[in-house]
């Protein structure tokens, strides 16, 4: 994306302390390019507002009530520039693999909100590169080493799923998107089948094909198919494809 | 210092634990030929009685070759040669002790009897310095792994008596961050709300600083610690804070360590509701029944709320500090039900007069 001069950038403010969005608001005030088109409490309200409101730029803090700062960034992919704004230095790195223009520590200082906001403008205007990950990729690496995904949010529309681990069936690769198919309903999600797998404990989660990754724990028998194939019975009922890799390692978990 | 003959009891035990092994060689020496019962018996008490001092010597062998750093050909040289040594020497002592026996008209003629039967009393000899040296062995082991048990144990002490130090002192740094960023929101919009802010905000500071000195407090400070706190966090979080007190008037004059219950209440502002959007309620219960002090935290909380990145100590710690104070005395436990966090601990009622403020060594 990039910018004509005189086009005003559309900023969101999202923090769940009404006197933290009070001070950004104050310090935006001074700059008539920027236009304030709405402020958000939480993390619902932030993936809901950017949809609908196509915001250039939000100032969003980490820590929130139903989503936090990593997972709303998650969900919302690299459309929009993140500045975080928040009282805890020890997300810093990871904020920056997330490719967050800039990174707050609570109190802001006016000094560094401008720097960050001027970091922000050139971004906007295409004079600092985008971010080269895909946004999936970005949040694996927001996530600190060696602890797996708890919970997935998933965005439709509007609106924000979650989907607790242990409810997650199994996750099937379409294209650019994964299934993920938990509690009878399936949810779309843009991500790579790889990338969901590196987020998931590998002693509760298999690849066992190509294109599926099942819950260990849904897995009611394994069935030979064809010639090297074989099929795992869930117990949903749902029958997905083995590979002959997938069969083996399926073997060794299940101890047969 | 030798194990045995630093104390009194020891030596006695040894020179006990040494009769059935003159037995014994008074048995060999009387079964093998040559020397009759009363010979083998005139012999053997003595010599044993010699021998158990001459075995005492196997400690200071042991010590310098100690097992696991010395190589096998060195053990074997250093206690094959001391077995060798003391036993020739007992036989010298046996050999003098015959000849001055057959002096005697009862036992005539016992060093002639006795050539026979002297191979048999130096095999014995070295067998039973083996043996010592085999026992000394076992004693420096068992010595060993009571040092190392010891040293754990003073090392873990070290490090909780260190842990609650820095504890005592401790304000999460955030709760500054935040509440710093609220006073500057406010310096502009409302500035006679940002000057209260700080006199709240200092006045706590203050309280918890000089909690440093204290080893309990009355719980009515503690509750009025934690009222400072909510105090400056409704500020922050407005009408999202509800709290509310049940406190037995009998139990405001209890003693409790300092900054005991603060951090549950944290706990609950930042865990509970910080991630509630309507905000949420923290109940303190108190009351006192049969000389313990019984409290109740609780606070909604969002059982779907995102998972935190960082933290999580809070309770972790109190719970050690409960329970290096008072051991077995003090329980605490935290339960969630449905929507609801609960900690319920409890503890022994101090009485204020009995304990007199813990001394502080001062740095500066």
């Amino acid at each position: 994306m990039s910018f004509q001069a005189g086009q005003k950038i559309r900023v969101i403010v999202v923090d769940d302390e009404d006197l933290s969005r009070q001070i950004l608001r104050e310090f935006l005030s001074a700059h008539s390019e920027i236009e304030i088109v709405t402020e958000c409490a939480n993390g619902f309200e932030i993936v809901k507002a950017a949809a609908e409101l196509k915001p250039d730029l939000i100032f969003l803090d980490i820590q929130m009530p139903k989503l936090d700062g990593f997972e709303v960034v998650e969900l919302l992919g690299q459309d929009v520039a993140v500045i975080f704004v928040t009282a805890y230095d020890s997300y810093a790195i990871r904020a920056f693999e997330v490719h967050a223009i800039d990174y707050l520590l609570k109190p802001v200082s006016s000094v560094r909100f401008e720097a960050a906001l001027e970091r922000a403008k050139e971004r906007l205007a295409g004079k600092l590169p985008a971010t080269p990950l895909p946004p999936m990729e970005l949040a694996a690496a927001a996530r600190p080493p060696s602890r797996y995904l708890d919970r997935i949010p998933v965005r439709e529309g509007t609106s924000v799923f979650i989907i607790p681990i242990a409810k997650l069936d199994y996750a099937e690769a379409q294209d650019d998107y994964v299934a993920l198919f938990s509690a009878g309903k399936t949810h779309l999600k843009q991500q790579t089948l790889a990338s969901l797998e590196a987020s998931l404990d590998p002693s509760r989660f298999l690849r066992i094909h190509r294109s599926y990754i099942v819950n260990l724990e849904r897995v009611a028998k394994v069935e030979p198919y064809g010639k090297d194939t074989y099929v795992a019975v869930l117990s949903t009922g749902a029958q997905l494809p083995v590979s002959r890799a997938g069969h083996s390692r399926l073997r060794e978990f299940l101890g047969r | 210092m030798h194990p045995i003959l630093s104390q009194f009891r020891r030596l006695a035990l040894y020179l006990i634990a040494w009769i059935p092994l003159a037995a014994l060689l008074a048995y060999i020496l009387a079964t093998s030929g040559g020397a009759t019962w009363r010979d083998a018996a005139a012999l053997a008490v003595p010599l044993c009685l010699v021998y158990a001092f001459v075995c005492l010597s196997a400690w200071y062998s042991c010590r310098v070759t100690p097992l696991e750093e010395s190589s096998f050909s060195k053990l074997l040289g250093t206690h094959f040669a001391g077995a060798l040594v003391a036993s020739g020497l007992w036989l010298l002592v046996a050999r003098i002790l015959a000849s001055e026996l057959s002096e005697t008209q009862s036992f005539r003629g016992l060093d002639r009897r006795l050539i026979p039967q002297l191979p048999l009393i130096f095999g014995t000899g070295v067998l039973l310095y083996l043996l010592s040296v085999a026992f000394y062995y076992v004693l420096l082991a068992v010595e060993a792994s009571r040092e190392a048990e010891a040293r754990v144990l003073q090392a873990s002490m070290l490090a909780r008596e260190a842990e609650l130090k820095a504890l005592k002192a401790q304000v999460n740094p955030h709760f500054l961050f935040n509440s710093l960023n609220s006073i500057s929101a406010l310096t502009s919009s409302d500035p006679a709300k940002a000057r209260e802010m700080c006199i709240l905000l200092g006045d706590f500071l203050r309280r918890t600083l000089g909690l440093g000195e204290k080893s309990s407090i009355p719980l009515e400070e503690e509750m009025s610690l934690i009222r400072a706190f909510l105090s400056v966090e409704k500020i922050r979080f407005g009408s999202r804070i509800q709290m509310e007190e049940n406190i037995d008037p009998e139990a405001l004059a209890a003693q409790v360590p300092p900054l005991l219950l603060q951090p549950l209440v944290e706990n609950a502002v930042v865990h509970g509701i910080a991630n509630l959007v309507e905000g949420g309620r923290i109940r303190l219960d108190a009351h006192c029944t049969d000389g313990n002090l019984s409290i109740i935290v609780e606070n909604t909380f969002d059982p779907d709320a995102p998972p935190r990145r960082t933290g999580g100590v809070g309770l972790a710690n109190v719970r050690q500090r409960l329970q290096a104070r008072c051991g077995n005395r003090a329980s605490f436990n935290a339960t969630t039900d449905n929507d609801m966090f609960r900690v319920a601990l409890s503890l022994p009622v101090e009485n204020t007069a009995e304990r007199s403020p813990e001394r502080k060594e001062r740095v500066s």
